[in-house]
């Protein structure tokens, strides 16, 4: 599945972002865009048509994308972006629970395994994009994340971004992926607190147990220091931390002791992540640094688990086949893979577990795991 | 690697400083180091000489651990602080609450009259032994201005279903002052369960209330701790237990033993019975060196290395047991290692510093006398009412747990100041019992090398650390009871 896709624009000027319909709809069309399989024969009204239509469409009345494939899964309430270049965007499905707002591109840190690596460039102005989004993103949706780039780089507008979420979708359990850095500033945590948000998770990675050796996965000096006691401000003021580690040569040497350093530390968190290497990204250029196969650290992992369960933390294993982890910790193990990116090897065919198991990432077909499909 | 930076651009180079620590040489080749959160390590010899004169290679594994675990630091960063005094606070939260646990004395007759009971009366006189209502009543107002919001209330005795209308008046008045104050509370009845009966149950079920009974060990060893007439306690024991159960629920029932002279060679049979009996808990409690207990030491007493030896033989069955996959904790172990392997206090009020007695716990005694223990209390039974903080009828609040009393307990057992434990590495995993020292040294304070207190957790602690550290399967085990919820 591929979230864009790219067709040819006639009569654009501006991104427009809207909701999906497939069949016509009357009254007030402002906020629709229609997906329309067929040649459309109304596009009065419209925010923007888009069609797989393989020829420019008669449509004085709103904008419109032809020859656009591979988007057949959307229907009615998904939220899409149309480009004046012709590029489709989607940016939320009713149907999935990995719904995501990518804040910013841009971040404070380097991680060494970024799947997202940061772009230096001004992209703040997205803002109101994702404003838009949430406005049209159906009030029942029971998840959405806040990812980046380091969202909190918007600094007092990320509380307002909080805020808008609260106010229009107050059902909807946020979790917002950070670095946690900015949240050394204890007025930061404070106003966060503020915005009373009624499900929030601030998913917070801790990489090492030393500082210098977080900083060095990181690429950033004092990121420890701040993230550390980010954590401790967040607490501090009620506001739920999740820690998350993602799991390569670099933070598997000392696996174990961060767990019992979380133990010790964070014993408030509310969940702790233990996550398989994404093969995107900045891992390929560091692959000889990062590469390990799950299979090397399995022990270890048990052990990590192991410590902190015993300090009342839960804890879910995130991007790691059954096959590969130790008996002890499949109940730990989570179907984690985006919907969207998550595929099973040839090999898989016929093992037992298949349909427990959490697969692979789509894009894993050239970096995995060995796996020993059991049968 | 090229727009990224290598590992050793990170690296501190400024050396490094320690901070506050205590030790141990814990075995011949090893120091436990100790800081004032319970935070320990195990360093051999050489490499603590290294670690003390500023020669640890920051390129060691050693290095790291002790920095993770602040007993250094190297660079202007604060996390290490912030993070100490997290820790700290989180250890010393049990503070905040003030007395919480509330026990009151519904009664001090029984109808079982065992040899190392402190303090009950094997009487029909009501009007002698038995709580008034308006005791409980004046009891309870002073209940209700402990500032703590989770409040809990343990009755007990003597046996405090021979009262059971102070049980009634105590819950049912309890729950409504705590509907009208916004607080939480909980009720714990402690009861041999000899004479529980229909009523009793369907009003411990309407009211949630936890029952804990004693429970000695097979029928043979129990019957002969627990007289009473009939000679048939544990058979009692036993069908109350299962009455309970029925009506409450499996876990709404705990048992304790008490060890005599008698236990020390059955500690398998007593695990065996509680395993028999579908427990998940074993308390191996020694015996209380108060009371009637003093009196008949000879017979039912033994020395702290006597109970040492019985503690760990047992342990070690227990381990096994849960090692081949039956979950049953021994609950001291599991206090002591939650103290050792956690930032969090337990609640078990007598082993903390300052101590419990009159902070965390209070007891209020079948006549309207307060105490700060229960100890406090049997030590009154035997003519000796020094730890007695007032009465209900005549003494308010601030009187009684702002008194003299409660002062000179807490003034005695800070353990961080005490002679003996201010130096002692296992200091933040341990606590002091003033009520004991006074009982058994005549002083507060006490002096910790002649202390039977001391020689047991001293001996106990040292022994968990070095089993959790050597043995992986007793770590599994030790973990899981650390783990329980």
């Amino acid at each position: 599945m591929r979230l864009h896709a790219r067709g040819l624009p006639q009569g654009f000027a501006e991104t427009r972002i809207g909701q999906v319909v497939t069949t016509p709809v009357s009254g007030d069309r402002s906020d629709f865009i229609l997906y329309s399989r067929s040649e459309p024969s109304d596009c009065r009204g419209y925010l923007a048509v888009i069609t797989p239509v393989p020829q420019p469409v008669v449509c004085a009345a709103a904008p419109v994308v032809w020859g656009v494939h591979g988007l057949d899964y959307l229907v009615d309430g998904d939220v899409i972006a149309v480009d004046p270049t012709g590029f489709v965007r989607t940016l939320y499905r009713r149907s999935s629970r990995h719904n995501f707002i990518l804040a910013t591109e841009q971040c404070n840190s380097y991680c060494l395994m970024c799947s997202q690596p940061p772009r230096q460039m001004d992209d703040f102005s997205r803002l109101a994009d994702h404003f838009r989004v949430i406005d049209l993103i159906d009030p029942a949706t029971e998840d959405l994340g806040i990812t980046g780039g380091e969202p909190t780089l918007y600094g007092d507008r990320f509380l307002e971004l909080i805020a808008h979420c609260k106010q229009r979708l107050p059902n909807t359990a946020l979790h917002v992926l950070t670095n946690g850095r900015l949240f050394f500033y204890r007025r930061f945590a404070e106003r966060l607190s503020q915005v009373a948000h009624p499900d929030l998770i601030l998913g917070i990675p801790l990489y090492s147990d030393v500082d210098f050796e977080h900083d060095f996965i990181v690429q950033a000096r004092g990121a420890f220091e701040q993230t550390v006691i980010g954590m401790l401000n967040l607490d501090l003021h009620d506001v739920s931390v999740e820690i998350r580690i993602v799991l390569h040569r670099q933070t598997v040497r000392r696996l174990t002791k961060l767990a019992a350093m979380i133990a010790r530390n964070f014993p408030f968190a509310f969940h702790v992540a233990l996550m398989g290497l994404e093969p995107f990204g900045f891992v390929h250029r560091n692959v000889d640094v990062l590469w390990m196969d799950a299979a090397e650290y399995r022990d270890e992992l048990s052990e990590t688990v192991s410590i902190l369960s015993a300090a009342g933390l839960p804890v879910s294993i995130y991007n790691h086949q059954l096959c590969t982890l130790n008996v002890d910790l499949w109940p730990f193990a989570r179907k984690s893979i985006s919907d969207w990116k998550n595929v099973y090897l040839d090999e898989c065919e016929g093992c037992t577990v298949r349909d427990d198991c959490g697969g692979f990432f789509q894009s894993a077909t050239r970096l995995h795991n060995k796996i020993a499909p059991i049968t | 690697m090229s727009s990224f930076q290598l590992r050793d651009a990170f690296l501190p180079h400024d050396g490094y400083r320690l901070l506050p620590f205590r030790f141990l040489q814990i075995d011949g080749g090893r120091k436990l180091l100790v800081n004032d959160t319970g935070e320990s390590h195990f360093l051999a010899n050489a490499d603590f000489a290294d670690f003390v004169e500023g020669r640890l290679d920051v390129y060691r594994d050693t290095y790291l651990d002790l920095k993770a675990k602040h007993f250094l630091f190297d660079s202007g960063s604060l996390a290490p602080f912030e993070l100490l005094v997290a820790k700290y606070r989180t250890m010393k939260s049990f503070l905040s609450g003030f007395a919480r646990l509330h026990i009151f004395v519904a009664t001090l007759r029984c109808e079982h009259s065992c040899h190392y009971c402190q303090v009950s009366r094997v009487s029909s006189d009501r009007s002698r032994y038995d709580m008034s209502a308006e005791s409980a009543s004046r009891a309870l107002d002073l209940v209700f201005q402990c500032p703590a919001t989770g409040l809990k209330i343990e009755i007990q005795g003597g046996e405090p279903l021979l009262n059971f209308p102070r049980i009634r008046q105590i819950v049912t008045e309890a729950e409504e002052r705590a509907r009208g104050a916004g607080k939480d509370i909980e009720f714990v009845v402690t009861t041999n369960l000899a004479c529980i009966d229909d009523e009793m149950l369907a009003f411990f079920e309407e009211h949630g209330v936890f029952i804990s009974t004693s429970l000695d060990g097979p029928a043979d060893l129990h019957n002969a701790n627990r007289p009473r007439p009939g000679g048939d306690s544990h058979a009692r024991t036993i069908d109350g237990i299962r009455r309970v159960r029925e009506r409450l629920g499996n876990d709404r029932v705990a048992a304790l033993m008490t060890t005599t002279r008698r236990s020390l060679s059955r500690g398998r049979d007593v695990v065996d019975e509680y395993l028999a009996r579908g427990f998940s808990s074993i308390f191996l409690r020694p015996l209380s060196p108060f009371g009637f207990a003093a009196k008949t030491s000879q017979t039912t007493g033994y020395t702290v290395d006597e109970f040492l030896e019985f503690y760990f033989e047992t342990l070690d069955y227990i381990v096994k047991v849960n090692a081949s996959g039956t979950y049953l904790a021994e609950t001291y172990a599991q206090i002591l290692l939650r103290r050792i392997f956690t930032s969090f206090p337990t609640g078990y009020v007598d082993l903390q510093s300052p101590a419990g007695a009159g902070i965390g716990a209070v007891v209020f005694n079948y006549d309207g006398d307060v105490y700060a223990s229960d100890e406090s209390r049997m030590l009154a039974e035997m003519g000796d009412h020094s730890f007695r903080l007032g009465n209900v009828h005549t003494d308010r609040y601030g009187d009684i747990f702002g008194g003299p009393v409660v002062r000179r307990i807490v003034e005695s057992s800070v353990i961080e100041s005490i002679p003996g434990c201010c130096d002692c590495a296992f200091q933040p995993f341990c606590g002091s019992d003033p009520v004991f020292n006074y009982a058994t040294q005549g002083d507060l304070v006490g002096h910790q090398p002649g202390s039977e207190f001391h020689r047991k957790n001293f001996a106990i602690i040292k022994h968990l650390l070095l089993q959790y550290d050597e043995d992986a399967a007793a770590r599994r085990v030790f973990r899981s009871w650390i783990g329980d919820r």
